[in-house]
């Protein structure tokens, strides 16, 4: 019973066997699978973008792109998406050189703290927030009561609300792909640099950062792209002048019922989604990425 | 003084580390009271303590139902992925297939595609099988979202795995099938399991997808809260969702336990 796979042959030629070997069938399954759940529901949407309601052609993507309205939609998915990002590695940065310096088993406590997050539920995280930051919140109630203020705060309902719940809900996918390189930049190198004379944060600028960039790039291209689909913190947290692409497109589906602009939307969001993973995996292996979130 | 300086600037990191695990779990942390409170509203410092509303929760059907439903579907989809997640990630080390590239790819698309765009696209096409709503429906959903995960960590199993065990197995005159159940599949374990409990996290909190696949029929636990949230929030909803996070710190730390337990070379 032995399956032909490849058989070197005398002068290192390489036989080749059947098509699929017996150990690759066992990936179609899978493979068919997402192709009928998946591939074909997403092609689905491209084809309802040209043909809803009838066939319009592009007409659904000219109406969107000539619709002020919609075009500040897109403006405001961007402007969040490139502040959270700032926001993201501004605090993620710090964390994950924290991270790469202290004990491994103090790293893998931090670690944690970054993990469960990510794993907990979305929805409850958005809800905390509105319950901290609404006029009857945590903030609001504290304050009031040691008379700091007379009037609740506007917290809620604007976009420093949405900033702030997506800012955090995104930061575990600043923070892994930074550690990821970080760990294993040579701790000698910034040592040596500060032998040979150079002030500490000298040496930290000149040596270290150049060296994590890698990991700078990917965790902003990632949490960048997945800022841009959000769709429950931006809707619960924001008022309708947050409104980001996917509250749109939900919208589109479920007030209006018009499937031909949502879908084409979502074709938009798709492709820009597709172009920043191109850029992003030059830089790191996206696999590597979800493999450190089961890591701990 | 440089010495000075380097302790100086590390307390000041420590001190920053620390507000930023108050900023990631600490929000989540401050739900769990209030939905213990004896007061009338979602108010904080809550009132006093009761078990009201997690006396009202399970009274509603709508929450009980919910909930049993979620289970349903999150234990049905970590099955149905690990077994396919397993398979695949053992198609994909050992075996040999045209286009390997691009079924990397494909298998970890969901993970990046926005849920928005998988939600309305599985709904409009679900929807022509008379699938939306149903329990196939979502486990079919949540299958596709959750199937990556259990790949790459059967993958990182299979990575750290000493390979030299089959050969000897194999040697020693076992069969393929034999080698497999009695050696490899015993030393991948941990990482099928733990997949499989991703798997379960991943359908048990999903919510954007599952707003467009369910039904006012068939809802799970996060849709019922989503439309709770967005309507009146009594603390009712707190109560939800620190059984919800509950459930999944348990299996996370679950998770995280048997993955260590990967033998490693």
């Amino acid at each position: 019973m032995s399956a032909p796979v490849a058989v070197k042959e005398g002068a290192g030629r390489v036989m080749r066997g059947p098509l699929i070997s017996r150990w690759g069938a066992l990936a179609v399954p899978l493979l068919l699978f997402l192709t009928f759940a998946f591939l074909v529901p997403m092609f689905l949407i491209v084809v309802r973008s040209v043909t809803d309601p009838v066939n319009i052609g592009m007409g659904n993507y000219v109406t969107f792109f000539t619709t002020e309205a919609n075009m500040r939609v897109l403006g405001n998915t961007f402007y969040i998406a490139t502040v959270c990002t700032v926001a993201c590695l501004a605090i993620g940065y710090p964390y994950a050189y924290l991270m790469s310096i202290v004990p491994q088993r103090v790293a893998g406590i931090m670690l944690v703290f970054v993990l469960v997050p990510f794993w907990s539920s979305l929805l409850v995280r958005t809800f905390a927030w509105e319950v901290i930051l609404r006029d009857t919140g945590l903030i609001n109630t504290l304050l009031l009561n040691l008379k700091v203020i007379s009037e609740p705060l506007p917290l809620i309902r604007n976009t420093f609300s949405v900033i702030l719940g997506m800012s955090q809900i995104l930061l575990p996918f600043m923070v892994l792909p930074l550690y990821s390189v970080m760990q294993k930049i040579d701790p000698e190198l910034t040592r040596a640099a500060a032998n040979l004379g150079a002030p500490p944060f000298s040496a930290f600028r000149r040596v270290f950062v150049p060296l994590s960039f890698p990991g700078i790039t990917a965790g902003c291209l990632l949490v960048f792209v997945l800022a841009l689909g959000f769709y429950i913190t931006p809707t619960i947290l924001g008022s309708a002048r947050e409104t980001m692409i996917s509250r749109f497109i939900a919208d589109q589906v479920q007030v209006r019922v018009n499937w031909g602009l949502a879908s084409a939307m979502a074709v938009v969001l798709m492709v820009l989604t597709f172009v920043v993973l191109a850029v992003a995996s030059r830089f790191v292996k996206l696999r590597d990425v979800y493999g450190a979130l089961g890591e701990g | 003084m440089t010495d000075s300086f380097r302790r100086w600037n590390r307390s000041l990191l420590v001190v920053f580390g620390v507000f930023v695990i108050v900023f990631l779990i600490g929000p989540s942390i401050v739900i769990v009271p209030m939905g213990f409170t004896a007061g009338q509203s979602l108010s904080f410092p809550p009132v006093g303590f009761s078990l009201n509303w997690y006396g009202k929760m399970l009274s509603d059907p709508a929450w009980t139902s919910g909930f049993i439903n979620s289970f349903q579907v999150a234990v049905c989809t970590a099955v149905v992925a690990s077994v396919l997640g397993t398979m695949t990630a053992l198609g994909i080390a050992r075996g040999r297939f045209p286009g390997k590239t691009i079924a990397n790819a494909l298998i970890l698309s969901p993970l990046v595609v926005p849920v928005i765009v998988i939600g309305i696209g599985m709904f409009s096409f679900f929807v022509r099988f008379k699938l939306s709503g149903t329990l196939v429906g979502m486990v079919i959903a949540h299958t596709a979202l959750s199937v990556p995960y259990v790949v790459v960590s059967v993958s990182t199993s299979l990575r750290s795995m000493d390979r030299n065990l089959e050969m000897a197995a194999a040697n020693l005159g076992a069969n393929p099938w034999r080698t497999f159940r009695r050696i490899t599949l015993p030393l991948i374990m941990p990482g099928v399991f733990a997949g499989a409990l991703f798997a379960f996290l991943e359908s048990w909190d999903e919510v954007v997808v599952s707003i467009f696949m369910t039904t006012t029929k068939f809802r799970t636990l996060p849709v019922v809260m989503w439309e709770q949230v967005r309507q009146v929030v009594d603390p009712t909803v707190a109560a939800v969702a620190t059984v919800l996070l509950a459930t999944t710190t348990t299996v996370l730390t679950l998770a995280l336990v048997v993955r260590r337990q990967t033998p490693v070379r």
